[in-house]
């Protein structure tokens, strides 16, 4: 097989997986602000399809009543003078249902508003999320050192429980769009931005970036993963830990390639000299869904994929490749692998 | 000059000046494969600073690229550069937009001083950063002083308080023999 059939049929399975992947849906809220947003779109959306209809009924009201000429009849040459009888009348009716048809949806957007803000916040779980060009990072307990940690592109929410989001960028406007529990929301570089939200539902939903931010916007993508108050916490406690020493001496001897490479330069590995903050955390990579922000499933080979050459899965990005020979590439996928 | 002089005169320029500036605003992803060692020390015994310092070209072909230099600039944030010589001002580590070079301000010098280190407190960065994000650093280096001759004005794409590698005012480059003492 050539290297550009094998190449081709690597992004097939990629997509087929991508497809089985979690997926987003705008139209199926698994929280209570979605829902919000979901009744607003209902709304919007009825009333739109009654003043549709309407204008068509009238429109075909009025094709059915012009009168029909034939080849007697005499060419209308005179200027009308005046108004047509019963337009008034017409054109106020229509004014007025219009002016009655946004009016209600002002009342339904504020409504929508007012029960998004009403979210009651008490033992709420905070985080701080951070886009960037392009990948996200997550910080729990922020202003805690002890309990802090940071994860990369997977986000875990216990359900049931309110999380507020305190948003942020460093570089351009992005947006966090989480379609199946929350509205979308502007990162703005250089201010913080607060959205709430509310799993009512466990599951895995897709998130991703809505506001275009550069070459990758489009492979800038998350995982929020809702589950009960106490795998949360599991999961919580596990991510604190620091990372697991090399088991065996190929782990060893990747934990020493990527200590001696520029990865150390951009990435972090709790418990080891590594702690770079301008790269995802890698602390516990290996238990992530996926890599270079939802645009592959985490496995090996996409892994040594992203590592060898990641300009040519994501082009731009500010992965730099870096060359390494073929067995310490192996050691070094090895060894976070082993990242539990 | 007939008007059909001028025209032509016209129209080359604005084409020729046209292709410049799209070699100056491409944005060029996929670097040559790297010909020296593999960036991990550890695999390479030798001291790759010295064989860079060999084979490091004269002309830095980032320099005329307005995205190699935001990318300089982004990097010289990453890496901490500012944490010694601030935004170019200068700090523990010496000024860098300002005339006073003391190990020579060609692309190889800087790029030699990056790799190697220097004494006094330049760590050496051989291994730790890709070659082509050293040369971007280097165009960087030296767009602070107006060395980039006719280079453009580099467009990060993130808002920045700091001043953007705009082409500064030359500042004629001096040798300075020593160290400052800081």
């Amino acid at each position: 097989m050539t290297p550009q059939a094998s190449a081709a049929v690597t992004l097939m399975m990629a997509s087929a997986r991508a497809i089985s992947a979690p997926f987003q849906n705008v139209l199926l809220p698994a929280g209570i602000q979605a829902d919000h947003v979901h009744t607003l779109w209902l709304i919007m959306l009825a009333t739109c399809t009654l003043v549709f209809l309407a204008v068509f009924i009238a429109f075909v009201i009025a094709l059915w009543r012009a009168p029909r000429s034939n080849e007697t009849t005499q060419p209308h040459t005179t200027r009308t003078i005046g108004l047509e009888p019963g337009a008034i009348r017409a054109v106020s009716i229509g004014a007025a249902l219009s002016a009655i048809g946004l009016l209600a949806l002002i009342v339904a957007s504020v409504a929508t508003d007012r029960a998004l803000a009403g979210l009651p916040l008490k033992d709420g779980l905070a985080i701080e999320v951070t886009g960037q060009q392009w990948w996200w990072q997550a910080t729990y307990d922020p202003g805690d050192p002890v309990r802090t940690f940071y994860t990369a592109n997977e986000l875990h929410i216990p359900v049931g429980r309110p999380v507020v989001l305190k948003l942020q960028s460093p570089d351009v406007i992005h947006s966090f769009w989480v379609p199946n529990l929350a509205p979308k929301k502007d990162m703005i570089p250089g201010r913080t931005i607060t959205l709430t939200l509310r799993a009512d539902k466990a599951g895995i939903y897709r998130g991703q970036c809505a506001e275009f931010c550069g070459f990758q916007h489009a492979k800038m993508a998350f995982v929020v993963i809702a589950e009960e108050p106490a795998q949360y916490e599991q999961w919580a406690q596990a991510q604190r830990a620091n990372a697991k020493d090399p088991a065996d001496a190929v782990a060893k001897r990747g934990q020493e390639v990527f200590m001696s490479s520029p990865c150390i330069m951009c990435h972090a590995i709790k418990g080891t000299p590594a702690n770079a903050t301008t790269g995802p955390d890698l602390t516990h990579l290996a238990s992530r869904m996926t890599i270079a922000a939802g645009t592959l499933p985490n496995t090996r080979g996409h892994l040594s994929e992203w590592i060898a050459n990641p300009q040519s899965v994501k082009p731009g990005a500010n992965m730099p490749a870096v060359t390494l020979s073929a067995d310490d590439l192996h050691a070094l996928v090895t060894y976070l692998e082993h990242l539990k | 000059m007939s008007p059909r002089l001028a025209t032509a005169l016209f129209v080359f320029i604005a084409v020729a000046g046209g292709l410049a500036a799209c070699e100056r605003e491409l944005r060029r992803f996929e670097e040559p494969a790297s010909k020296s060692v593999p960036a991990n020390a550890v695999a390479a015994p030798t001291l790759p600073a010295a064989s860079a310092q060999a084979a490091a070209p004269s002309r830095n072909p980032y320099e005329e690229n307005a995205y190699a230099v935001a990318q300089g600039q982004r990097l010289f944030s990453w890496y901490n550069c500012v944490g010694c010589h601030a935004h170019g001002g200068g700090g523990s580590g010496p000024a860098l937009m300002d005339d006073k070079w003391i190990y020579g301000h060609e692309p190889a010098n800087v790029y030699a001083s990056v790799i190697q280190g220097r004494p006094n407190g330049m760590p050496s960065f051989a291994g730790k950063i890709p070659e082509a994000q050293a040369w971007q650093i280097v165009a960087y280096v030296r767009s602070m002083s107006g060395l980039l001759g006719g280079a453009s004005p580099g467009r990060p794409d993130a808002m920045k308080a700091t001043e953007p590698p705009v082409a500064r005012d030359r500042e004629n480059p001096r040798r300075v023999s020593t160290p400052q003492p800081q």
